[in-house]
């Protein structure tokens, strides 16, 4: 029996794809694992690949064609084998967006009435789920204990049938939670090996939190801003990059930034932080989204624990996910999970602006241009090269006081760049 | 000498299974068996006394027909026929599995089977070899108490062997023991006419249940005129020739009880002698039982354990499924590991008695917190109906997490209601999920729903 090739969620949050380019055509041989098509995503441009093994017997959609989730896009099977012709239009749900030829997805008008074959079920929503990276099986049991412990399903290792997350699983995953976090103490224990720490919303927490999304949409922003002395970072950043010489991979302004974050969220965990609706999710590591404009959008790659690489790591890793950002060839896992973002607008000589969250992030800084300007030094006027940062701050996760001193860092770090080394 | 993948020694439910899913897997299999394909469970165990409780559950009904407007006028009843019934149903169950050997490309070797080590199997003068593996399931028997002088002597000492071939029945009859076997012969006898008196070391009978099930069995087997003794230790046994007298003290009183003969229900002894577990180093455990670790291996590589000879729960589906792991692990597959703490225990006297995991009892003991829920077949529409209103469901509760601890049935149909509750134990519902399946009505299952609710607090039909 041919099998049938169904438009895949490939990133968690897709719901439709656009199928970009068949990269296999009616008549190729496939075997399971090989690619069939560009499916242009919400986020970047990720491959359809076969389910199955044999011929590709038929393709449903043509290409430029927007699908849903779920959707048939082509069969596979025996060579010769018969295919029901029927298939992208069988979800109920939503027939096949075409953007650039709309005519090419309508059915066509049904002629006179002809007895059917069996009608195929309509069945393609729960196979999107299934896709749904984000789902985790797990037995009502061990729901309901993880619940209870605070145990988070998706870090813990199934042991039961197909990966299933049992009982015994959680319970495994609760005493190491419990090993782990030291002597409830302090509202924030140091970092200690769990990559984070679930806090309960405290009630005066969770007061502040719906008022203030009441006034101020869904997140309730507020924006701090400080202007911090880059005269010594422009020094350090020219003696180490006419140190890297002629070896290339030079340091931007860029780099010394979302270092010199990183290193401050080390120290002010407090803004290292998820809002999760009913608690707040504290990390212990630190992933860095970095906004990079892309042809009609933006898009935040994100460098991983970047309070322990190197400038000259974080220099390399940045070019490299901007560059394939720019075109599209994004994995999901490396644009989601930041912990904190930076937006830089430098570049474009804008001097300030501010950064709007990316959710479930608790806030972002935003990167104005670097100019001399005339300062007072004591009696003398000197000229340094000043930067305007403000930062966006979730008033749900980060009262402004906690924002001003991880500022305060912030800027005693790019003030100091020797600091870092500390 | 023949070579094969798997020799299995034993043709029981343990071992025929783990044959069938040898063979399934592609492994060149053997089994041994000295007597009948199916073992004791299908010849003399699970499946003849079933056959001989129905013909019990016949008569009893026959006795009460005349409320539900049908006469049968004077009910007679003969021993003799109904085990003649119950052979050849037996008969059929064994010609099933030689069926599903042949089916299965198994080869059955006749005969008694001894190991020898590097993983061969002597029967009679042939060896057969195994390469990959050899599997003991060679199973039990019935044990008499001989340092009390009941020694079984197939006459007025019986064994449940002896008892499911009788022709003629003893006018009265002690059984002692009063585990599943002990009160499914005694519902047997009763029904049949015999005067049966049911004696119990432990405290209470079926004392491995829960004591509310003990109760109830005890009250509706007095009912029917079962003489139920328990905390009791028989002191002596005076064994004559067409008569044996029991000296029982219980309760802090002596007293005597006189019978035809007595059955012996208390425990089963493995069949480890003369099967050369010595020769081939295996070892055994404190209590008897052949030592095997978590994939059920021996002490010794390449030779595996199953079913009673591996240790309890003596019964026929936890051998038959440490069967199928063991095939599976030999095949070079990850089966799912056992979970003994799921295997379901029926006992299939009226009502029967079917439980799932903990006791109310093991829940004290383990200091747990937990709600008992309990509905009772009194109040249920199909039971009424029936007029199979003894009994009830009651299950244990966590009250934290809401996880099934226990259940327990004692009710008619309680072997098939059961599973519903180790279906949900095995894939970890809590008791909401239970209660949020819909039950058909009118039905008994709709007592395990009431059961579950009135855990939550919230019973409806009560």
């Amino acid at each position: 029996m041919a099998t049938k090739v169904h438009m895949e969620a490939l990133s968690p949050t897709m719901e439709e794809g656009r199928l970009v380019k068949w990269t296999k055509h009616e008549g190729d041989p496939v075997k399971s694992g090989d690619t069939l098509a560009e499916v242009e995503t919400d986020k970047a441009v990720m491959e359809l690949v076969a389910r199955a093994d044999g011929q590709l017997l038929k393709v449903m959609v043509p290409e430029g064609t927007t699908v849903p989730v779920g959707n048939v896009v082509a069969w596979i099977g025996k060579a010769g084998e018969k295919v029901d012709g029927a298939g992208s239009q069988e979800s109920g749900a939503g027939a096949a967006k075409s953007a650039p030829a709309a005519a090419v997805s309508k059915p066509a008008p049904a002629p006179t009435p002809v007895p059917k074959p069996a009608p195929t079920p309509a069945v393609p929503a729960p196979v999107a789920a299934q896709a749904d990276a984000t789902r985790v099986k797990a037995s009502p049991l061990a729901r309901r204990i993880a619940k209870e412990s605070g145990v988070d399903l998706k870090l813990v290792q199934g042991s039961g049938p197909g990966g299933r997350v049992i009982k015994r699983d959680v319970e495994a995953g609760a005493t190491q939670t419990q090993a782990a976090a030291p002597a409830p103490s302090s509202r924030l224990p140091a970092p200690s090996g769990v990559p984070y720490e679930d806090v309960p919303l405290t009630q005066i927490r969770k007061t502040i939190a719906k008022r203030l999304a009441t006034s101020l949409g869904p997140i309730p922003h507020f924006f701090l801003t400080t202007e911090i002395d880059m005269e010594r970072a422009a020094e350090a950043r020219e003696a180490l990059n006419k140190q890297l010489g002629e070896e290339g991979g030079k340091i931007s302004f860029n780099d010394i930034i979302i270092k010199a974050v990183a290193l401050a969220l080390v120290q002010h965990r407090a803004c290292n932080a998820w809002f999760q609706d009913d608690h707040i999710r504290y990390w212990n590591e630190v992933h860095i989204g970095m906004a990079v404009a892309i042809e009609d959008g933006l898009i935040t790659p994100v460098i991983r624990n970047a309070d322990l690489k190197s400038l000259r790591e974080i220099g390399a890793e940045s070019r490299e996910l901007a560059g394939r950002a720019r075109n599209r060839r994004l994995k999901p896992e490396e644009y989601t999970g930041a912990t904190f973002s930076v937006s830089n607008l430098g570049m474009f000589d804008i001097d300030q602006f501010t950064a709007v969250i990316n959710p479930p992030e608790a806030g972002i800084v935003a990167i104005g241009s670097i100019v001399a300007k005339a300062i007072p030094d004591g009696e003398r006027v000197v000229v340094r090269r000043r930067l305007r940062l403000t930062m966006s701050c979730d008033h749900r996760v980060i009262d402004g006081a906690t924002g001003a001193v991880f500022l305060k860092t912030l800027k005693q770090m790019l003030e100091n760049p020797l600091a870092m080394l500390l | 000498m023949a070579t094969f993948d798997v020799i299995i020694l034993g043709g029981g439910p343990a071992g025929y299974v783990c044959a069938i899913r040898a063979a399934q897997l592609g492994l060149s299999t053997a089994v041994i068996e000295q007597d009948k394909l199916g073992g004791v469970c299908v010849n003399i165990g699970c499946i003849p006394t079933k056959a001989l409780l129905h013909s019990a559950y016949i008569a009893n009904l026959l006795k009460e027909s005349k409320d539900f407007g049908v006469e049968a006028g004077d009910v007679k009843t003969d021993y003799g026929v109904a085990m003649k019934r119950s052979r050849r149903v037996s008969d059929q169950n064994s010609k099933g599995v030689e069926f599903l050997m042949k089916k299965n490309k198994i080869t059955v070797v006749r005969g008694t089977g001894v190991l020898q080590p590097g993983k061969k199997v002597k029967v009679g003068s042939d060896v057969h070899e195994a390469k990959k593996a050899v599997v003991i399931a060679t199973g039990s028997r019935v044990k008499g108490i001989p340092q009390i002088g009941l020694e079984i002597n197939k006459t007025t000492v019986i064994s449940s062997d002896e008892a499911l071939l009788m022709e003629k029945i003893p006018a009265t009859l002690a059984i002692i023991g009063a585990g599943a076997v002990g009160m499914e012969f005694a519902d047997i006898f009763n029904a049949f006419g015999v005067k049966v008196t049911l004696i119990e070391a432990l405290p209470r009978i079926l004392p491995l249940e829960d004591a509310e099930a003990s109760d109830t069995l005890s009250k509706s087997y007095r009912k029917r005129g079962i003489e139920v003794i328990a905390g009791a230790k028989v002191t002596k046994a005076n064994v004559a020739k067409d008569k044996v007298t029991l000296d029982v003290e219980a309760g802090g009183e002596k007293k005597q009880v006189a019978a035809a003969a007595v059955l012996m229900a208390a425990g089963r002894a493995v069949n480890i002698e003369n099967v050369g577990l010595k020769e081939c180093g295996i070892q055994l455990t404190e209590r008897g039982f052949i030592k095997v670790d978590k994939n059920l291996q021996t002490s010794t590589a390449g030779y595996y354990a199953i079913g009673d000879v591996a240790g309890p729960p003596m019964l026929a589906h936890k051998g038959s499924r440490e069967g199928v792991v063991v095939a599976e692990l030999v095949a070079g597959q990850k089966p799912h590991p056992i979970k003994y703490d799921n295997v379901p225990s029926v006992t299939y006297c009226h009502p029967e008695v079917a439980s799932i995991g903990l006791t109310e009892e093991q829940c004290k003991e383990k200091k747990l917190d937990y709600v008992a829920g309990k509905f009772p077949f009194s109040a249920n529409g199909r039971a009424r109906g029936t007029g199979e209103t003894e009994g009830f469901v009651k299950i244990l509760r966590d009250k934290k997490y809401g996880e099934i601890l226990g259940a327990h049935i004692v009710g008619a149909d309680a072997s098939e209601m059961i599973h519903e509750l180790t279906v949900a134990r095995e894939n970890e519902y809590t008791v909401e999920e239970i209660e949020l399946a819909i039950h058909a009505h009118p039905t008994m299952s709709e007592a395990v729903a009431q059961a579950a609710l009135d855990s939550l607090g919230r019973v409806v039909d009560m």
